[in-house]
């Protein structure tokens, strides 16, 4: 048998008409970041392992496809995250002393889908503003990462805010070590109560009642008043709500949640975090967030807040498009007809000429109208 | 309208549900020992069950196929809980996930670091996990079932299983020697649904709570 057919699991074609849909996609996002002033730059699909790493997150690491490169003897990595090679451009290479903002559209692979039938080959799109650390920062990226979900056309969508400071504050002040922040972590990210209760028992009581809170901090903008009520009053604590208030309050046309035990990014991300949902889709179609560390390892830390999305799953969460129909020319020397065709390609028209002796495949064509000569002119008649 | 779909396994853990729906006014309006239906409506022209192998309940949850689930924790701790909320222990199907031997067989000297143990089970990962986290060399041995065979016929040293009375390790002559984890159910959740249906979830993850304290 052969099975040359045969693709990797979780590696997929895009056929027609989605791969058109997902290009057609891909251009107007990218316009749309234009005309915010958003540059696009185009980062290689390898590089150096060790650039593609920044952070603690290990999960980068795994997701990683790696090769031996014969020319240096060192190990590359082919991205499996366009972000910290934004990162990178930004703090190596542009060196702006003011705001930057950065755009990309691009292939990255996974080492395993994210989730289940998810691909391993994404169509990463996505938008990052670096050099300001304020509020006001979250505040252009969150509004632009709305307008993109509006230009996506997906229905039924919320978006999820979340904050890692309020989590990073109460492991500071109660001391706890790495590794059992890491425990922590992930037990505030299932809203696994009965282990967060376990792990409680190490803590000051006020700090391990303040995490039990959190799993069921999350709902509509008034989540945030229940949180300056039941959690302690330290600086950052009262810092990462006000950002959240200022976030949770925005006039979007979408339904904005408050989520304030979501940790997804823990060890990247430092700030406010936001991650988009939609109807239908059992994982988030959108994440992203501050993480002002990044460009440390490129010589330059500058605060960082920027979002992505699997171009690749939003088309496919879309409804089938309805494709324009073409119209078919006959296959002929006629100079009239390659004018006639010319004027209609000119004008938007999608003409296909029809190869000799292929007449018996027309309905393949994708054309509902054809060329016909009537009376000396080129007329558009229904295809029959 | 907004339909919930909740995940349940036939046997043990439906019976012991069937208290906490009720206390989320949800009856199911055929019992699934009796029909071979795999989706059960309920009084609740919105909420459904759906009848599954309690090894696929996460999977199903995980893939957004239901809203919520009940699934033991023995069955999480094997699928890694990736992309799932368990807010609530639901104190049902109490047991303990354990590490058992023959009657005699010298474990502490076996588990001493740099050791390398048979061990036979049905949780494969939780059992890689655990005697890593010891620091012992383990070779796993995937069964299916029946495991309290193997280190009778020589197929391993010893076996890591459920254990609930202990009866039938008695009768086969072995003996728990270590516990890896107290097990119970958990009420599982989609994280995408949580955000999308919150206002449909919500009561029903507060009334299992409510009832289950």
């Amino acid at each position: 048998m052969n099975h040359a057919w045969l693709l990797p699991e979780y590696i997929e074609d895009i056929l027609p008409p989605y791969a058109q849909q997902v290009e057609a996609l891909r251009r107007r996002l990218l316009d749309l970041f234009a005309g915010w002033g958003y540059e696009l730059v185009c980062p290689p699909l390898i590089e150096y392992l060790d650039s593609l790493l920044t952070g603690k997150a290990q999960d980068l690491d795994l997701k990683t496809f790696k090769v031996v490169d014969v020319l240096s003897g060192r190990l590359l990595g082919v991205r499996a995250d366009i972000t910290p090679q934004v990162a990178r451009i930004d703090a190596h290479l542009l060196n702006r002393k003011g705001p930057s903002r950065l755009c990309y559209a691009g292939a990255v692979l996974h080492t395993r889908p994210a989730a289940l039938t998810h691909s391993r080959e994404l169509l990463q799109v996505g938008a990052e503003l670096f050099g300001h650390p304020g509020v006001e920062a979250d505040r252009e990226v969150l509004e632009l990462l709305l307008a993109a979900l509006r230009e996506t056309g997906l229905g039924d969508i919320r978006v999820s805010l979340g904050h890692v400071g309020i989590f990073d504050a109460l492991a500071t002040v109660a001391g706890v070590a790495e590794a059992d922040r890491q425990a922590l972590f992930q037990a505030l990210q299932a809203k696994d109560m009965p282990a967060l209760q376990g792990l409680g028992r190490c803590l000051t009581p006020d700090v391990a009642n303040a995490l039990m809170r959190l799993p069921e901090l999350y709902g509509d903008a008034g989540v945030l008043a229940t949180a300056r009520r039941v959690l302690p009053d330290l600086p950052d604590i009262a810092r990462a709500l006000d950002e959240l208030t200022e976030l949770a309050t925005l006039e979007a046309g979408i339904e904005l949640l408050v989520d304030l035990a979501d940790l997804r990014g823990y060890g990247y991300h430092n700030g406010a975090m936001f991650a988009a949902y939609a109807g239908g889709q059992a994982q988030a179609i959108a994440l992203g967030g501050r993480y002002d560390g990044a460009g440390a390892l490129f010589g330059r830390a500058r605060p960082a807040t920027g979002f992505s999305l699997d171009l690749r799953r939003v088309v496919g969460s879309l409804p089938v498009p309805t494709q324009p129909r073409g119209i078919l020319a006959p296959h002929s020397a006629d100079a009239g007809l390659r004018r006639r065709i010319d004027t209609l390609r000119a004008a938007g028209e999608c003409v296909v000429v029809e190869l000799p002796g292929q007449e018996t495949h027309r309905a393949e064509s994708g054309c509902d109208r054809m060329l016909v000569l009537e009376s000396g002119e080129w007329q558009i008649r229904p295809l029959v | 309208m907004t339909t919930i779909t909740l995940a349940l396994s036939k046997g043990r853990i439906f019976e012991e549900t069937l208290p906490l729906l009720a206390a989320a006014g949800i009856q199911p309006t055929e019992d699934p020992e009796r029909s071979r239906k795999l989706i059960i409506n309920t009084n609740q022209p919105d909420v459904r069950l759906i009848i599954v192998r309690a090894t696929d309940v996460p999977t199903y949850v995980q893939h957004g196929a239901a809203d919520l689930g009940v699934a033991g924790k023995d069955v999480l701790m094997e699928h890694g809980g990736e992309g799932l909320y368990q807010p609530v222990d639901l104190n049902i199907a109490r047991c303990r996930m354990m590490v058992a031997a023959p009657v005699g067989f010298d474990y502490e000297a076996a588990v001493r670091r740099g050791a390398r143990l048979r061990v036979a089970t049905k949780y494969v990962q939780t059992a890689r996990l655990f005697f890593a986290a010891k620091g012992v060399h383990v070779d796993l041995i995937k069964l299916y079932g029946s495991m309290e065979l193997a280190p009778l016929v020589g197929l391993a040293d010893v076996i890591v299983d459920l254990v609930s009375t202990g009866g039938t390790l008695k009768a086969n002559n072995l003996a728990a020697v270590e516990e890896i984890a107290p097990i119970s159910s958990r009420l599982i959740v989609n994280q995408a649904a949580l955000k999308l249906k919150h206002r449909h979830l919500q009561p029903i993850i507060d009334a299992f709570r409510q009832a289950a304290a």
